[in-house]
């Protein structure tokens, strides 16, 4: 590898660029060879896009050359994206055999933004099927290893996205999270990750798992990258009814370094047994730091805490069996040949889907079947109210909240694939801010004695993503955590 | 971990009392499932038939337990009253957008039925419905 531009920021990338210094195709280039390199060892792309990145690369090249001062950040950085966003002419998985080889007729809306912007798509990430799962084995294809140590989970679902950008396989991606699905793969990956207010992003064109909590948002590797990734997804989507009008700030400007005055909420919910003690000191020493520049710390409790993964097992699983019920094999997907048309439903449906897909349509349609819709689908969505109003009072004595993002750093390969709810209590941190529609972003705050990296959860209230980025931007310019060099 | 507590990983097979995981997570040991099971295989069958999966019996007797286990973890919910809240749908703003109904693409019936595992002319096929 000559030049390994593959390493540069999103920020520093764009300016090199915009100076002629560097060229779209050289960088793209410097990815690819990157990915060729490292995928037998990783496993981050279910796709990878060369021929479609350089031609992209090209066109970015000529726009730059042909150079107007608003050139958008993005122009010819090549990006990953997760394989649960339609993208023209793209294979588009979710990594499940149900869609091997749909080929979508259409962009998403934020792929749409990001090529009118002149982003390059390297290729398609790992995930689990569905964006079921908190490790990425759950994908058809194969699960994504930890680029920190290979014998670990690179976490999940968006585990190929915090991979590849951890791996400097690209600059930056597009991951989506429903209960920590950018989070905590960002966490065990020592990347920054951000997960928007809900609505604040639009999901047209993204593979809906579970409507009222999916949300669209970047993996980088800084705080101000996310935020230029962040300034091209948002803003209001005539084709997604459910997206904000509200106008985007630009969000690199929020960026001052300045916290003085800023609250930050610790919940003492939070801080549990079980706890991995070397998290939790990495996580209170992160605290002194903020309180070292002007922040000050107050306790808070979120009470509903514990209640949060019940409550989401079922609000989401009875979203889940409601959204997968359109894979039935007569328009697009797989299709399973049987003796009657119900027959090739259930027949193309118990092929096409692995085993936790199926779990949890089952136990979403259980929980929403005549006689345990109020026992199960009703109480869960009534025990959401609770918590949102857990957050609101806490949002009265601070502006933020800190926590981990999770209970423990990277698990290894098949640690959890036998017990289901001990895989969805390593969620337990970042379940209840989707719950609640708010913002969330992990970023890295150190590493235990494996060398695995630990991530922090900053949450804040609805639209403030400012103050979420301005906070972790500020952590980074203290400069405690110095990122290390991945293992391979 | 607080003292006194019967650990999950301890419970015999015939342990009936309540157990905690390392996390002070309760656990049912399962001996104590199979005393209070949440979910028969018999509704097993007939949730897959609705959601239409066709399950073998393997995994017909996996998919119980798993749904039992966490039928009875989500049980907690019942330690709070929320006879006085109102559920949670949405969490995003409040009301529907309107917009002027105006066409803004094309037909194109092709690219639609590119991705079809059977076509006939303009026509997704699928076996015969009516004798």
């Amino acid at each position: 590898m000559a030049s390994e531009l593959n390493k540069l920021m999103i920020a520093e990338a764009s300016a090199m660029l915009r100076r002629r210094e560097i060229s779209a195709l050289q960088l793209t280039r410097d990815c690819l060879e990157r990915i060729a390199a490292a995928e037998p060892k990783l496993h981050a792309f279910i796709t990878v896009c060369e021929k479609e990145a350089i031609e992209q690369a090209r066109q970015a090249d000529a726009r730059l050359a042909a150079g107007d001062n608003d050139m958008p950040a993005l122009c010819g950085i090549p990006l990953a994206i997760k394989d649960i966003y339609a993208t023209k002419g793209v294979r588009t998985t979710c990594a499940s055999r149900i869609l091997e080889s749909f080929v979508p007729p259409f962009d998403a809306t934020v792929i749409e933004r990001l090529r009118s912007d002149g982003a390059v798509f390297v290729g398609k990430t790992n995930m689990d099927e569905f964006a079921m799962g908190s490790s990425t084995e759950n994908s058809a294809f194969g699960p994504t290893l930890n680029p920190h140590d290979t014998g670990r989970v690179a976490g999940g679902s968006s585990g190929g996205s915090a991979a590849a950008v951890a791996a400097h396989e690209c600059l930056g991606a597009l991951g989506t999270d429903t209960g920590g699905s950018i989070r905590e793969p960002a966490s065990f990956c020592g990347v920054v990750g951000l997960k928007p207010t809900y609505s604040r992003v639009s999901r047209y064109g993204v593979i809906a798992y579970a409507s009222s909590l999916d949300q669209v948002g970047p993996f980088a590797r800084s705080v101000r990258d996310a935020a230029i990734i962040l300034r091209t997804l948002a803003g209001k989507d005539h084709r997604d009814s459910t997206c904000s009008a509200r106008a985007v700030p630009d969000y690199e400007r929020a960026l001052t370094g300045d916290v003085k005055g800023l609250r930050i909420g610790v919940p003492k919910e939070f801080f549990v047994e079980g706890m991995d003690p070397e998290v939790e000191k990495s996580v209170r020493a992160a605290l002194k730091h903020y309180e070292s520049i002007g922040a000050s710390t107050v306790e808070i409790s979120l009470p509903h805490t514990g209640y949060a993964i019940a409550a989401y097992y079922l609000v989401a699983t009875a979203e889940a069996s409601a959204n997968l019920a359109r894979y039935d094999g007569i328009r697009f997907g797989l299709r399973v040949n049987a003796e009657d048309n119900i027959a090739l439903n259930e027949t193309t449906r118990a092929k096409g889907f692995g085993a936790e897909v199926k779990r949890r349509i089952m136990l979403g349609t259980f929980a929403l079947s005549a006689g345990y819709y109020d026992a199960y689908y009703l109480k869960g969505q009534k025990v959401r109210t609770l918590i949102r109003n857990d957050f609101e009072r806490a949002f009265q004595k601070c502006d933020l909240i800190v926590t981990p993002v999770a209970p423990t750093t990277a698990f290894k390969l098949g640690e959890k694939m036998n017990d289901p709810l001990t895989m969805y209590l390593s969620d337990i941190f970042t379940i209840s801010v989707n719950l609640a529609g708010l913002p969330a972003m992990s970023i890295p705050c150190g590493y235990d004695s494996k060398h695995l990296p630990i991530g922090m959860q900053l949450i804040g209230p609805p639209f403030s993503e400012e103050t979420i980025l301005r906070a972790g931007d500020a952590f980074e310019r203290i400069g405690a955590t110095k990122p290390r060099a991945t293992a391979i | 971990m607080a003292s006194g507590r019967r650990l999950f990983d301890e419970a015999t097979d015939m342990d009936l009392a309540e157990c905690y995981d390392l996390r002070g997570i309760k656990r049912r040991t399962p001996a104590a499932a199979m005393a209070e099971t949440k979910i028969t295989l018999e509704q097993v069958r007939h949730v897959a038939r609705l959601a239409r999966l066709r399950l073998s019996a393997d995994e017909e007797e996996r998919l119980r337990a798993d749904m039992d286990e966490m039928l009875a973890y989500v049980d907690k919910l019942n330690e709070l009253d929320t006879k006085d809240v109102a559920p949670t749908a949405q969490v995003g703003e409040a009301g529907m957008p309107m917009r002027d109904d105006e066409v803004t693409n094309q037909p194109a019936a092709d690219a639609m039925l590119a991705n079809a595992p059977s076509r006939e002319r303009n026509y997704f096929k699928v076996p015969k419905i009516i004798e």
